[in-house]
């Protein structure tokens, strides 16, 4: 049975990246879902990017319905889903035609001929069908029929036609596993779980699944086969994670560490939603999830369990900050700790609802009336979001302060391989509530870190009352006192400065000094770290800084600035990090601004460092 | 680590070993000087609820009042409770986060028409859905106090003020239907200016599990003064109101020679001096009766019948907190208390060398 596959050759390859790509209805995140854990169990590194319509089910064969995952992988170190891709699986001619343009020339395209009927090239606005016409002779095309070969494997079954042509995807993914070498099991293990209750669809998905692997093993029309050996990762235990699903453990954390319930305030919203779902599992941990009313319901009532001694947590998109504003500014002044999760998309208004951007960086700075300083931290990858969010909570319990987490879009659907921590690792968080009525005044501030007391209700002899309005210091009373207020405005900003001397200080990747440094921050940190090693190997004196921290910045960014001839500060937004730099450490930072709902691409950065140097 | 130690359980256990001393009216009041406007009827309310606070045997450490912005939302300054004032409108939601997170306090809303009805208004009816454990008191001035006199959501049709010169062209709500409509399983109504029976609507919101909704008629003698004489003066307060009490039949006027009567689903007023009516061919309030709840609550906008007040409309329901909890306790039980370490390594997983 192998002896069609041993003739053919067995490539070697360093990376892969492959997009799939259909109808909403086709089921291609799921595919590509399943592609990327079994590609993370043979070892490899990797990067995903799922890109998907808004629509929840566009018109089936519509441009604008095209749903598509792409995954990276390889044997070397991975930071970016890839800036093109090597295959392409395009399940109609809307799936081609929107993504061929991120198709490398000589890449493999494998089209399902059946999906390329009339109707659906129409829609597609193709006069001719791409597959027959010659236009695409600078790729490998193979146009196979999947639709047909899918009914056929299941012609014994008496599915209904539906039932069939929803099992198609797998036919596709079958051979991809086929042509990368990845075992089928992992998918199979999962069919059957994920299908319990209905044996007929583990049969049909496993059958199909099957048959596509075969298809590739027992057809001519593959030329070849590859291997992606294993990356040399740091040895341990790993796991597939996306960004929402670290950042909503990396909360749970944060609850075990410090022995409180965390609370979450919610209203959906995409892409933050996932969070919501996530947390929600997890009653076992005490979670309490609210889908409130509203955003401004999600903050407030956060703010009441946080004043009831809970982990309060809101979480967001842009839109939904928006209207969480005031709120915020309430947190500001009664001081309590809350996190306040940003995961940007495009904007403004309602924007690119699934798309990515990083343009909330100033709202989240500066977004609210009067001075409400608030910490602003920003996780870099997918895995990532797990130590962020915790380090949220850290802050914010031991500073007593709202803090606000940015993650974006493509962090928040993106899945990376990570190397579990080690739970006893995590930072101690250590909070304490107030008891002593003796000497007790709610805003009689710690010396070190200039936080004041947490003294809940339930607390005999602590009763106090607190609001929105202007504080005295110490007593938190009411006042109106012109100099109180000046002093309480330079007071909160001096407690959210002071958190510096609570992080780790920024080190360069690179250099220490040199021609130029490239400065980003969030979820560019993969292309951003790519683009300079690779200019790095060419000999150009390029050194990369990332920031986590934007408020408070670390202590040493001047002094990093300082050291090099130039700054370039890429960004998914018009400029908003370089504002801050400039504004801050008066540098002359050249900004890299993209603004299409798509993260960067390394070749981008390449380019500009290349004008720059 | 993996075993739960939860600080805020350990304070509230601390707290269950005191014994509940007996309170006073008194120990109520904070040390804060009262600020509203002399003659304001908003010091009656918090006369009326320092009054009933010690007879509930609660630990005033356990107790939290909650308000938006407004004159009536600085109420929770002059309690000797726990208290938070905070955003325009927020309250309910800031109050349902609390009471989620700590069932065991005790927590009422102190808001106004402006900030309960207007900006406030979502708040407000989903905290009623949800029927989460929280009593909310609505100082209806018809008037935006604190801001010196625009018209309200509660404000009547043509209502000349600062920002209507011409007369609102505004349709007013009416509060108790707001809160009937939105689900809530208490519903009430009182008036400022009769302190022995806002005591027992209080007494009575204080008691109901569920979120209690008491709207209490409040004079602004500065910005809408005289708002409600009809309903609270002694000349006319007999004939205009009506003292609707579970199991009794619903009468009134100064001779108590008058009753309500339902023809069809209309209320009508009926005399029972004549002899034509005795008490027996009157409505017989039944605070679980969601019908006549809504029947007794559209009357306000009926000018020839008396205004309903008292307690509307009392049901059991179950509790949005206690609920939540329960899934938890369950969750707890089937699974084990959460552990990180078992979230971090659960599902597909692998080494490498
Ligand atoms: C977001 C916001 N918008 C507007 C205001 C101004 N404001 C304060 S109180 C108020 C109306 C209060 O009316 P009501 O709730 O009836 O309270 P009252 O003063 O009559 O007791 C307004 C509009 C505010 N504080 N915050
Ligand atoms: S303005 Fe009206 S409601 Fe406000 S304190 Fe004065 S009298 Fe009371
Ligand atoms: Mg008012």
């Amino acid at each position: 049975m192998n002896k069609n596959s041993k003739n053919k050759a067995l490539k070697n390859l360093e990376e892969v990246t492959i997009r799939f790509a259909g109808d909403s209805g086709d089921g291609m995140q799921l595919t590509g879902m399943q592609f990327t854990s079994t590609t993370a169990l043979l070892g490899n590194d990797l990067s995903t990017l799922p890109d998907f319509p808004a629509e929840i089910r566009a018109p089936a064969g519509t441009l604008f319905g095209v749903s598509g995952f792409q995954i990276h992988f390889g044997s070397m170190e991975i930071n970016t889903p890839g800036d093109s891709c090597d295959v392409l699986v395009a399940m109609n001619p809307a799936a081609l035609k929107v993504n061929l343009r991120s198709l490398r020339d000589g890449g493999i395209i494998i089209a399902n001929r059946d999906g390329f009927n009339d109707k659906n090239l129409k829609l597609a606005g193709y006069e001719k069908n791409p597959l027959d016409d010659g236009s695409l002779d600078k790729y490998q095309l193979h146009a196979v029929d999947i639709t047909k070969l899918t009914h056929n494997a299941l012609e014994q079954l008496g599915l209904s036609n539906k039932l069939v042509e929803r099992s198609k995807n797998f036919f596709a993914l079958g051979m991809m596993y086929w042509m990368f070498s990845r075992p089928m099991e992992p998918t199979i293990k999962w069919i059957q779980e994920k299908f319990k209750k209905t044996p007929e669809i583990i049969e049909a998905n496993t059958k199909v699944l099957k048959a596509g692997y075969a298809f590739g093993e027992t057809t001519e029309i593959f030329a070849a086969r590859y291997e992606v050996k294993p990356a040399a990762l740091k040895p341990g235990k790993y796991r597939s994670i996306t960004g929402n699903e670290a950042t909503a453990w990396g909360l749970i954390a944060g609850s075990v560490k410090s022995g409180l319930d965390l609370f979450l305030g919610s209203y959906p919203i995409t892409p933050a939603s996932d969070i919501l779902h996530e947390l929600s599992k997890h009653k076992n941990f005490r979670v309490k999830t609210f889908q409130a009313e509203d955003e401004i319901a999600g903050i407030t009532s956060a703010i009441g369990a946080a004043y009831g001694g809970a982990i309060g947590v809101t979480t967001t998109s842009g839109p939904g900050m928006a209207l969480k504003g005031e709120a915020m500014g309430l947190a500001v002044m009664l001081e309590l700790p809350l996190v306040i999760c940003d995961i940007q998309r495009g904007g403004p208004s309602t924007g690119l609802p699934t798309k990515t951007e990083q343009a909330d960086l100033l709202q989240a700075v500066y977004g609210r009336n009067s001075e409400a300083p608030i910490p602003v931290i920003a996780s870099i990858t997918p895995a990532d979001c797990f130590l962020t969010a915790f380090e949220a909570v850290r802050l914010a319990l031991k500073y007593m302060t709202p803090v606000i987490f940015l993650s974006d879009g493509y962090l928040a659907n993106g899945a990376e391989p990570w190397l579990i921590p080690d739970v006893g690792s995590l930072p101690d968080i250590s909070p304490t509530f107030r008891t002593d009525p003796q000497g007790f005044y709610p805003y009689l501030r710690d010396e070190k870190t200039l936080s004041r007391p947490w003294a809940i209700p339930g607390t005999p002899g602590l009763e106090h009352r607190i609001g929105g309005l202007e504080k005295q210091h110490i007593t938190g009373n009411v006042s109106y006192d012109p100099e109180n207020h000046e002093f309480m405005v330079k007071m909160r900003q001096a407690k959210v400065d002071r958190i510096a001397e609570d992080i780790p200080l920024a080190h360069v990747e690179g250099d220490e000094q040199g021609d130029l440094l490239v400065v980003g921050w969030g979820g560019t940190y993969g292309a951003i770290r790519t683009a300079v090693e690779n200019k790095r190997r060419e000999g150009k004196s390029v050194s990369h800084l990332h920031l986590k921290y934007i408020c408070p910045f670390q202590k040493n960014i001047g002094e990093i600035l300082y050291n090099f001839k130039n700054v370039l500060v890429p960004e998914l937004n018009l400029g908003q990090l370089s504002k801050l730099l400039r504004a801050k450490y008066l540098v002359p930072a050249i900004t890299l601004n993209k603004v299409q709902g798509l993260p960067f691409k390394s070749i981008e950065i390449e380019n500009k460092i290349d004008e720059i140097l | 680590m993996s075993e739960h130690t939860n600080l805020v359980e350990e304070i509230i256990k601390d707290t269950k070993k005191n014994p509940t001393q007996k309170y006073t009216a008194k120990d109520f009041q904070s040390d804060q000087d009262v600020r509203w406007c002399p003659g304001c009827g908003d010091y009656s309310i918090l006369a009326q609820v320092q009054r009933v606070m010690p007879e509930l045997d609660i630990p005033k450490h356990n107790m939290v009042f909650v308000s938006g912005i407004g004159c009536s939302s600085r109420f929770p300054y002059y309690m000797d409770t726990y208290g938070f004032h905070g955003i325009h409108g927020r309250a309910p939601a800031i109050a349902s986060g609390l009471k989620i997170a700590r069932p065991d306090l005790t927590i009422w809303v102190a808001t106004g028409d402006g900030d309960g009805l207007s900006i406030g208004g979502n708040h407000l009816i989903h905290i009623c859905r949800r029927n989460i454990d929280v009593k909310i008191l609505l100082f209806n001035n018809q008037i935006y106090g604190l801001t010196k006199g625009q018209y309200s959501p509660t404000s009547e049709f043509g209502k000349v003020t600062k920002s209507t010169p011409y007369g609102s062209v505004d349709h007013p709500f009416n509060p108790l239907l707001v809160a009937l409509g939105a689900e809530a399983s208490f519903v009430s109504r009182t008036l400022d200016r009769d302190p022995k029976h806002m005591q027992s609507v209080i007494r009575r919101a204080a008691e109901h599990k569920g979120t209690s909704f008491v709207e209490i008629y409040q004079n602004c003698n500065v910005f809408n003064d005289g708002a409600f004489f009809t309903f609270t003066e002694k000349e006319t307060k007999d004939d205009n109101v009506l003292f609707v009490e579970h199991g009794k039949p619903m009468i009134f006027g100064k001779e108590k020679d008058k009753g309500i009567k339902l023809e069809g689903f209309t209320p009508t007023v009926v005399s029972l001096k004549d002899g034509k009516y005795s008490p027996s061919d009157l409505i017989v309030h039944n605070e679980t009766d969601t019908m006549l709840s809504f029947i007794l609550a559209r009357m306000s906008n009926i000018a020839d019948l008396p205004r309903p007040v008292g307690v509307i409309y009392a049901v059991n329901r179950p509790l949005y907190e206690a609920e939540m909890s329960k899934q938890i306790q369950k969750a707890i039980e089937k699974q084990g208390e959460g552990n990180l370490e078992k979230l971090l390594n659960h599902g597909e997983t692998w080494e490498i060398h």
